[in-house]
């Protein structure tokens, strides 16, 4: 297959790699002791989960008095939390779903990350609806199971019913998403492995993965599959999200816009997110022809897209309200940008509308370090617009009298910060025990866009190779043996072949080729 | 299970593509072949015919589908109907997110049930039934021996006009 190559194309593990070196690079990560950086780290991400077990629990045992909330602010940094965390995941599912659909093929590289990106985010974003029910242990009452209560079924009309079912689906399928894409990996680590520990591990995780192509058509079916139930149901669970907002009469919540608006917001600041986690990866794993700058490059691109729609988002709801001629509708809107909650909207504004302007200039895509700093202040930008759309909607409502204002609690600022630590916890030791990039895949891309790449260096190597016979592991005469192969019992077989793989004889190679030029 | 094979060894994806078409071509029968990624066109130098879990994939959304309306509206138009702000017991329209929710999970389960029950994946304690190093960066064909009259010499010459690097007799589980 050694087709004529497009001068336009780059090729997309940017240095030359063989194969082995490929599985050497991404293996090895997980095959040292940990560094310091790692340590220091890990500490840092597991001192934050541990505050944050110390909120939820006070919390719990207290009741959501603990909290800043009050009469008229009654959804505030938990649901502001919940709906950021849902966001941050989406990138992951369209990384590894749409772009592959789309057949994008850097994605292969930065996919098994955001994937499990995904599933954190997922967990810390799961967190915040069942602790703001007040009373946790009833969590399964949101779940339709027949009961001795009538059975009372639960509001299937309820956007929060809705939530329920996709947050769980999306989490199911995205966790079975990764798994799958992991066998050849898993596989792959299982061969390496030394200790009969990690051989264990890795063996039971491998499902016997042995590289068969029957199972690997059947596995890229699935693949396909997957990829296309994970596409739609993406949007879906974000739209669904924006719903337990829409759904209400509530001025500044009650519009059409939200479902798109909010998928766009989500992928635009997952995408930072996996900028935020691929240049401290790509930094601290030696990864940077495999991360290569056109990845960054191309996220910052997606980005600009998608904070476009954001920024149109925000003029066209600003429009609308002046449009519909409602008091209340426009009231909402200019108590949001002049208000008191007035520097959490321009915040809002400046990091998600502003802030993605600096990604035209070439200089600043390709320089890591300005994408790095750019990318945490879009995280920052698209957390306060899920706090600004859910508090100053509400902190002045429809009767003077009731207005009210919000401030976070010692416990609530806390909780975030212990997300944060069980984000990092867990994505600091997934980096440790499975491979943070796809092998396989990066494997089957890495000859793209080489005329002298990675396979055909290897043929000519191989070609110049002795081939290693089962003939002259029998002490048989090179290519003028019988007819019938020899019938050698297993254990004899074994042994004999340790031998073989030391000798490599030159005759049986060159007699092979001189028999197949006849 | 498992059978004698005729196994050559390549290095690299063009080899495999072309002693697995070579071979094919020559009336050999191929057990399987196996690499390190999936290897664009093997399906065709194969000459396999395409995977029908796409199949098991619809039907399991479609029953998934069913499950999810017919319980939505037996719960709140049969078994205990409420009327929650004055909605039709049966709001059809509202049953729609949680129907196309249960769709994709049904869908997406069973179709990774169906290849991990048609390809036998299982949690296995040892890997004694992979050939070595098609995990990392080896690619084997792996010929059927037994129940027809095999030519070794002419196998091991199409595979060395290919560029194999090693060949062997081995047991290969089915």
């Amino acid at each position: 297959m050694s087709h004529a190559v497009s001068p336009l194309r780059e090729p997309l593990v940017s240095e030359a790699r063989t194969l082995h070196q490929l599985t050497d690079e991404i293996a090895r990560p997980m095959e040292r002791r940990p560094t310091k950086a790692w340590w220091c780290a890990f500490l840092a991400s597991f001192s934050a989960l541990v505050l944050g077990v110390y909120c939820v629990s006070v919390q719990v045992m207290t009741g959501v008095g603990t909290w800043g909330l009050n009469k008229t602010v009654g959804w505030a940094f938990d649901i502001t939390n919940f709906v950021f965390w849902i966001g941050i995941g989406h990138a992951g599912t369209l990384i590894s779903a749409i772009l592959f659909l789309f057949r994008q093929k850097w994605r292969t590289s930065i996919n098994r990350s955001a994937e499990a990106m995904t599933l954190f985010a997922v967990m810390c974003a799961g967190l915040f609806p069942i602790i703001h029910m007040g009373r946790p242990w009833f969590a399964y009452f949101a779940a339709p199971y027949p009961n001795d209560r009538g059975p009372l079924w639960v509001n299937f009309r309820s956007p929060l019913v809705w939530d329920m079912f996709a947050i769980s689906t999306y989490f199911i399928i995205s966790a079975v998403f990764w798994y799958v894409g992991l066998l050849p990996d898993l596989a792959t680590m299982r061969d390496r492995a030394k200790s009969a520990i990690r051989k264990a591990i890795y063996g039971a995780l491998s499902l016997g993965w042995n590289g068969s192509q029957r199972t690997w058509l059947r596995y890229e079916t699935v693949y396909l599959l997957l990829a296309g139930l994970a596409t739609p149901l993406v949007l879906s669970v974000h739209s669904i999200v924006s719903m337990d907002f829409a759904t209400s009469i509530l001025p500044g919540w009650h519009t059409t816009i939200f479902p798109p608006y909010f998928v766009a917001g989500a992928v635009f600041s997952g995408f930072a997110m996996v900028l935020t986690l691929m240049i401290i990866a790509r930094h601290v794993m030696g990864w940077k022809h495999l991360i290569t700058i056109r990845h960054v490059e191309n996220m910052t691109k997606i980005m600009i897209a998608t904070g476009g729609i954001v920024g149109f988002a925000y003029a066209t709801e600003f429009f609308t309200a002046w449009y519909s001629g409602n008091e209340l509708e426009r009231f909402a809107f200019s108590n949001r940008a002049f208000g008191p909650y007035a520097w959490a909207y321009w915040i809002m504004v400046g990091c998600n509308v502003l802030i993605p302007q600096f990604f035209w200039f070439k200089k600043i895509r390709t320089s890591v370090a300005a994408v790095f700093a750019l990318s945490i202040l879009v995280n920052v930008g698209m957390w306060f617009e899920r706090f600004v759309i859910i508090v100053t909607s509400l902190h002045r409502d429809f009767l003077p009298s009731s207005w009210a204002m919000y401030a976070p609690t010692f416990i609530e600022v806390g909780t975030l910060v212990g997300t944060f630590g069980l984000f990092f916890t867990c994505f600091l030791l997934f980096i440790r025990v499975l491979p943070a990039v796809s092998i396989a895949e990066v494997k089957a891309v890495s000859g793209y866009a080489r005329k002298i790449g990675v396979t055909t260096e290897f043929r000519e190597q191989s070609a110049k190779k002795p081939v290693d016979s089962w003939r002259e592991r029998n002490g048989e005469p090179n290519g003028h043996g019988g007819r019938t192969p020899p019938q050698p019992q297993s254990t004899q077989r074994s042994e004999e072949k340790k031998k073989g793989d030391k000798k490599e004889d030159a005759g049986a190679g060159a007699d092979l080729v001189t028999e197949a030029g006849e | 299970m498992s059978a004698r094979m005729f196994v050559a060894y390549f290095g690299s994806e063009d080899g495999i593509l072309g002693a697995t078409r070579a071979v094919r071509e020559a009336g050999f029968e191929i057990h399987d072949v196996y690499t390190p990624y999936a290897v664009h066109g093997m399906d065709e130098a194969m000459g396999q015919r395409p995977s029908r879990i796409t199949w098991v994939c619809f039907f399991a959304g479609a029953f998934g589908l069913a499950v999810a309306l017919a319980l939505q509206i037996w719960t709140s138009a049969v078994d205990w109907p409420l009327n929650v702000g004055g909605k039709p017991h049966n709001s059809f329209p509202a049953f729609i997110p949680v129907a196309f929710e249960l769709t994709v999970l049904f869908g997406g389960l069973t179709t990774v049930a169906a290849l991990f029950l048609r390809s036998r994946l299982k949690p296995r304690m040892s890997n004694a039934h992979v050939l070595p190093r098609v995990t990392d960066d080896r690619f084997a064909l792996a010929l059927v021996v037994e129940g027809h009259a095999f030519d070794a010499d002419r196998a091991e010459a199409i595979c060395a006009a290919h560029g194999v690097v090693e060949t062997d007799f081995v047991e290969v589980s089915k």
